[in-house]
C-alpha cells in the first residue's frame, strides 16, 4: 500500500529518487555547479554540507526543476531534469528561508489552498495536518500568530498536502529555537520512515548531521562523498 | 513515473481568487482602509470642486480617478500577500501554471475593482448630486464590467512585475497610472453618456465601451502570457 510520500513510480524496482550524473548547471557565465553526481534513494535524508557558496542551493535548484541542467544527465522521480522540469516541479517541494504560507489564513486553509492546486481530497488534506501535528488545537490559528517551528511543520505540512515526494530544504533549521529544531527533526524523521526522501543543506553540520542517514560534502560546486 | 494532470488552468485560478477573497475577509483591509480611503478621495474632490455646475460636469472623471488610485492600493496589497511569506516563488516553485496565476489575481482584484467601483457611483449620486437614468443602466453595467477587466487584466501584470523590485510601491504607480489612462478616457465617457453629461446621450457611450473590451482582451491575454517570464526574472 503506497504511505503518503511514495508513489506507484518511485516504489516499483530500485530506481533511485534522485539520480545526477556529470550535472553541470550555468548560472549566468559562473558554472555553479560543475559536475555534480549524487544518487538518493527513497526514504533516505541526505545533507549536503559544504561552505557558503560551494553550490548547495544551486544543487537544491536544479533537482527542483528550477535553473537548467547545462550539460550532464540527471533524474528525478524517473522524470529527465532536461526535459521535464516543469513536470518535476509538481513533485517536488522546495522549502528554503520562507515559508510559503499566506500569514492571515489559518493553517488548514493554507494546507487546503496547496493540496487543493492538485485536487488533494478532504482526506488527504487531514492526513497531511495530522501527521505534521497542524491538526486540532492549531488548525484554525491564522499562521501569522504560530511560532517559527510551527509556520515551519504547517509549510511541510503543504508540502505533504500537494503530494511532493522529494523534499528540499534548504537550512531548514535557520530561524528555530532549540525545542523547534528538535521538533522539526523528529518530524522529518518520521516523514522518512513513512517514505518521503529528503535532501537538507545545512551549515549546521552537527545537527543536520545527527539529522541524516547519509551525508555528502559540496565544495566549489562538486560533490563527493 | 506517470505523468500527473493536475487540475485545469481554470480551477487553480478560482483556487487563487478565493484564496485572495479569503484573506480579505479575514484581513478587511478592503472594507477597513480601500474604501475609506475612495470615500475621503472623493469628498476630497467635493471640497476643492466646489461649485455645482463644476462636479456634476466632471463627476464621472472623479469617480475613475478615485478607482485608479485605489486600484494602486489594491493592486500593491494583492501582491503583498503574495510576497510576505515567499508564497508567489512557492506557487512558481510547485509549478503551478503562471497563467492560473494571473488569471486568478485578476479575478480577485476584479471583484474588489466591482464593488468599489459601485460604491464609487452611490457616492457620486450622494455628493454630487448625480442621477442614473434607469434606460442607461445596461451601459453603466457594460462599462463597469468591461473597465475592471482591463483595469485588473494591468494591474496584476505590472503588480507582479513590480512585486520583484525593491521600491515596488514607487515604481507600481509609474508603470500602471500611464497604462490604465485609456481605461480612464474610455470610461469617463462612457459614464457621461450614461449620466447624460453635458448633453450626452446614451448611444455616444457605447463606442467607448467597445475601447474598453479591446483594451481589456488585449491587456488579459497578453498578461496571461507574459506574466510567467515576468515572475520568474
Amino acid at each position: 500500500m503506497d504511505t503518503p510520500f511514495t508513489s506507484d513510480a518511485t516504489q516499483a524496482g530500485d530506481r533511485p529518487v534522485l539520480r545526477l550524473v556529470d550535472a553541470v548547471a550555468v548560472l549566468g557565465q559562473f558554472p555553479a555547479l560543475a559536475g555534480a553526481s549524487l544518487r538518493v534513494e527513497r526514504g533516505e535524508i541526505v545533507l549536503l554540507r559544504g561552505p557558503n557558496g560551494a553550490g548547495k542551493t544551486t544543487l537544491l535548484r536544479l533537482c527542483a526543476g528550477l535553473v537548467p541542467l547545462s550539460r550532464g544527465s540527471g533524474e528525478v522521480l524517473g522524470l529527465d531534469l532536461a526535459t521535464d522540469r516543469e513536470e518535476i516541479r509538481r513533485h517536488v517541494g522546495l522549502l528554503g528561508h520562507q515559508n510559503g504560507l499566506y500569514l492571515d489564513l489559518s493553517v488548514a486553509e493554507n494546507v487546503e489552498f496547496w493540496g487543493s492546486t492538485v485536487g488533494a481530497s478532504t482526506g488527504e488534506l487531514q492526513a497531511a495536518m495530522n501527521r505534521l501535528g497542524v491538526a486540532d488545537r492549531l488548525a484554525d490559528v491564522p499562521v501569522r500568530k504560530l511560532s517559527a517551528g510551527q509556520k515551519r511543520r504547517t509549510a511541510l505540512a503543504c508540502l505533504v498536502a500537494r503530494r511532493a515526494q522529494l523534499w528540499l530544504l534548504d537550512e531548514p533549521h535557520a530561524g528555530l529555537d532549540a525545542s523547534a529544531r528538535d521538533e522539526l527533526d523528529a518530524t522529518l524523521r518520521e516523514a522518512a520512515r513513512q517514505g518521503a526522501t529528503i535532501v537538507v543543506a545545512s551549515h549546521e553540520l552537527e545537527r543536520a548531521g545527527s539529522l541524516a542517514t547519509r551525508s555528502v560534502d559540496v565544495v566549489a560546486g562538486q560533490v563527493g562523498r | 513515473m506517470s505523468r500527473r494532470a493536475g487540475p485545469s488552468i481554470w480551477r487553480v485560478a478560482r483556487l487563487v481568487a478565493a484564496k485572495d477573497l479569503r484573506i480579505e475577509w479575514h484581513s478587511r483591509v478592503f472594507t477597513n482602509q480601500v474604501l475609506p480611503f475612495a470615500g475621503v478621495t472623493m469628498v476630497i474632490f467635493a471640497f476643492a470642486l466646489d461649485a455645482d455646475v463644476v462636479l456634476e460636469r466632471v463627476a464621472p472623471g472623479l469617480v475613475w480617478l478615485a478607482t485608479m488610485f485605489s486600484l494602486l492600493v489594491l493592486v500593491q496589497r494583492a501582491f503583498a500577500i503574495e510576497t510576505d511569506d515567499g508564497a508567489l516563488d512557492a506557487m512558481r516553485v510547485a509549478g503551478i501554471d503562471p497563467r492560473a496565476i494571473y488569471l486568478g489575481k485578476a479575478l480577485g482584484l476584479g471583484a474588489q475593482l466591482l464593488v468599489l467601483e459601485l460604491v464609487l457611483l452611490f457616492a457620486a449620486v450622494v455628493l454630487y448630486g448625480q442621477t442614473v437614468p434607469l434606460e442607461s443602466t445596461a451601459l453603466l453595467a457594460a462599462t463597469l464590467i468591461s473597465a475592471t477587466c482591463g483595469l485588473s487584466a494591468v494591474g496584476t501584470l505590472y503588480g507582479g512585475l513590480a512585486a520583484g523590485f525593491r521600491g515596488r510601491e514607487t515604481l507600481l504607480p509609474l508603470l500602471t497610472l500611464p497604462a490604465v489612462a485609456p481605461v480612464l478616457i474610455g470610461a469617463t465617457r462612457a459614464v457621461e453618456a450614461a449620466l447624460g453629461t453635458a448633453g450626452a446621450v446614451v448611444s455616444d457611450g457605447w463606442p467607448w465601451v467597445g475601447l474598453l473590451v479591446v483594451f481589456a482582451v488585449a491587456f488579459g491575454v497578453g498578461g496571461s502570457l507574459a506574466f510567467g517570464p515576468l515572475i520568474d526574472e
